[in-house]
């Protein structure tokens, strides 16, 4: 095959593969901005005629036509539990993962191991017991909860990331820096999390979207305005007797573009630290 | 002194340091696990809050062996895993390779083949419940007016369509996990080898099949350990998109345990069916664990 041709047909390939990827959520962005009568329309309309902002103004509470959804109790309860689970997942898992990293103990790979498997559990089969325990607890539907839940979850795969990113770290550095009279404290703040701060706000990073995004246990822990979070407040839109497409479209908009925006900062980082940390051992 | 709290002594500081990790870990998923692992072995109901301590020893999971929807759920599961992890990682490969191949534009297309991996769960769902609407969705609507087809298709009401659907979701969602580590590994690979093989007069098939696939391999093992550590959020994209329905004809294992904890309100049941759905998840991470350290004891070549 001449090469031409060919350079022809690969680009051809890549055209269709990143369309695929791309086309589900720009229809989605689109549909945000459209009337509910033009996505209903037979036969369909391609060129959207009117754009507008009503949808957002809608989902939000201002505007006519106010919607039953209260999305901004939502955006509001999401930000809170996934600030405050990540700030801790992260404050717990460092300590771990520095541990995992410049110490010998016993059980160390197994314990390693465990913390690990206990992130298979699937969400929906932890849901079940937690249910249970937190209603007993009286920390069901409460902020509270979900964030103890959301810290746990958050803790094994911070660990791990956390370790990989002190291992890059020279041990010498740290050790130079007590011969010179720093204590071990000392030689972590000023040489080791420096060094590691990058790798250590990934991780954070991550966290905050495994919070953001999570929804199997948040459907079941969460029930009313004080606690439930956008994921679980978008499958509110499907209990209503006719599916407001567009409003659902406005709120899954505002539910990606943080999320967007915090993949885009980390994306160098987090694959740096999943390779190295998975093929260097 | 005994010989554990010597051991104690000996290591405070690390035992100290990890031990806020293990005790979260303890009480949100260890001890409820023991006790969904203790309810199992009972009647519970969540309406009559005194059968928790009705103990019924292995009924539950007699009844469980003997449910054919259980069975049926449980397949439809493991052929939906093993579709979607196969794709995935086939589709991975190739898109890998390709976007190797480019040179002008690279970076652009590495953060677009990162999109998906930016989308929750629940907005997977959501985006291909919308594109795939009989009335409304993107792919009806254009199919009708190319005139390829004059009545919708039922891409989430049709058996066979609706698995189609939540399989594609499911690959659109995790491929770029494979995609962008395979990636990876093809920049950290020694052009040297190539080379030679190159002289020697080697087909880029032999290059590819002998070279090339062999150095990705622990990449390809990372992916999968990752992957699998959660194969069940697939249930949230099945929850949006079909519910498990219409008429459990996409009843996956996790929509099944969560119909019946929540909707039937048999907790015993269900927490058996639970523990099924957790060895599940724990055999699959475990199997690719164990690949990629063979993996990487095979790469000390290098």
């Amino acid at each position: 095959m001449p090469t031409r041709t060919k350079t022809v047909l690969i680009w051809l390939l890549t055209f269709t593969v990143m369309l695929i990827i791309c086309m589900p959520g720009l229809w989605i962005i689109l549909s945000a901005f459209r009337t509910n009568g033009e996505i209903l329309t037979k036969p369909a309309i391609w060129i959207p005629q009117n754009l507008t902002l009503d949808n957002f103004r809608a989902i939000f509470g201002f505007g006519e036509n106010v919607i039953g959804v209260p999305v901004s109790s939502y955006f509001r309860n999401s930000l809170v539990i996934s600030v405050t689970s990540t700030f801790l997942a992260l404050l717990i898992g460092m300590t771990g993962g520095y541990a995992f990293a410049r110490y010998q103990f016993p059980g160390k790979s197994s314990t390693f191991l465990w913390l690990m498997l206990s992130r298979t559990v699937p969400g929906i089969a932890l849901s079940l017991p937690i249910f249970i325990i937190w209603s007993r607890l009286g920390i069901i539907d409460t902020k509270f909860g979900v964030i103890l839940v959301y810290t746990a979850i958050n803790v094994p795969f911070t660990v791990w990331l956390t370790e990989g990113f002190f291992r890059q770290v020279p041990n010498d550095l740290n050790e130079a820096a007590q011969i010179d009279g720093c204590t071990r404290w000392q030689a972590f703040w000023k040489i080791e999390f420096p060094l590691a701060k990058s790798g250590i706000a990934s991780a954070g990073i991550f966290a905050f979207l495994t919070s953001w995004n999570e929804y199997a246990l948040a459907s079941q822990l969460t029930r009313s305005t004080d606690s439930k979070t956008l994921p679980v407040g978008l499958m509110d839109f499907t209990a209503q007797f006719t599916i407001d497409w567009a409003g659902m479209c406005a709120m899954a908009v505002i539910i990606i573009i943080p999320a967007l925006i915090l993949t885009f900062l980390v994306q160098k980082h987090l694959i740096a630290g999943l390779t190295f940390g998975g093929v260097k051992g | 002194m005994s010989k554990f709290s010597r051991a104690i002594r000996d290591h405070a500081v690390p035992l100290a340091l990890i031990a806020p990790s293990i005790l979260v870990i303890l009480v949100v998923v260890l001890l409820p696990l023991m006790f969904s692992f203790y309810t199992s072995f009972t009647n519970y109901r969540l309406i009559r809050p005194d059968t928790l301590w009705d103990w019924i020893g292995l009924r539950n999971y007699q009844r469980l062996l003997a449910d054919w929807d259980f069975w049926v759920a449980f397949g439809r599961t493991i052929l939906f895993l093993t579709v979607a992890l196969n794709l995935e990682l086939l589709f991975g490969l190739g898109l890998a390779l390709l976007v190797n191949k480019i040179t002008w534009g690279q970076r652009t297309l590495r953060t677009i083949m990162m999109f998906p991996m930016m989308f929750s769960p629940i907005l997977v769902g959501f985006q291909f419940k919308y594109v795939f609407n009989d009335t409304i969705g993107l792919v009806n609507n254009a199919l009708q007016s190319l005139g390829l087809t004059e009545f919708a298709i039922p891409f989430l009401v049709d058996r066979w369509l609706a698995f189609f659907s939540i399989s594609f979701a499911e690959i659109w969602m995790s491929t770029s996990i494979f995609a962008i580590l395979i990636l990876a590994g093809l920049f950290a690979m020694p052009k040297d080898p190539i080379e030679a093989a190159r002289v020697d007069g080697c087909s880029n098939w032999q290059v590819f099949r002998h070279i090339t696939l062999p150095f990705l391999m622990p990449f390809i093992f990372i992916a999968m350990t990752i992957r699998s550590l959660d194969v069940a959020r697939a249930y949230d994209v099945v929850d949006v998109m079909t519910g498990g329905g219409p008429a459990q004809r996409t009843e996956l294992l996790w929509t099944l345990i969560a119909r019946t904890a929540y909707d039937d309100a048999r907790m015993g049941r269900a927490n058996a069916m639970a523990y099924a759905s957790i060895l599940l998840s724990i055999f699959f991470t475990w199997y690719f664990f164990r690949k990629l350290m063979d993996a990487r004891k095979h790469l000390g070549a290098f």
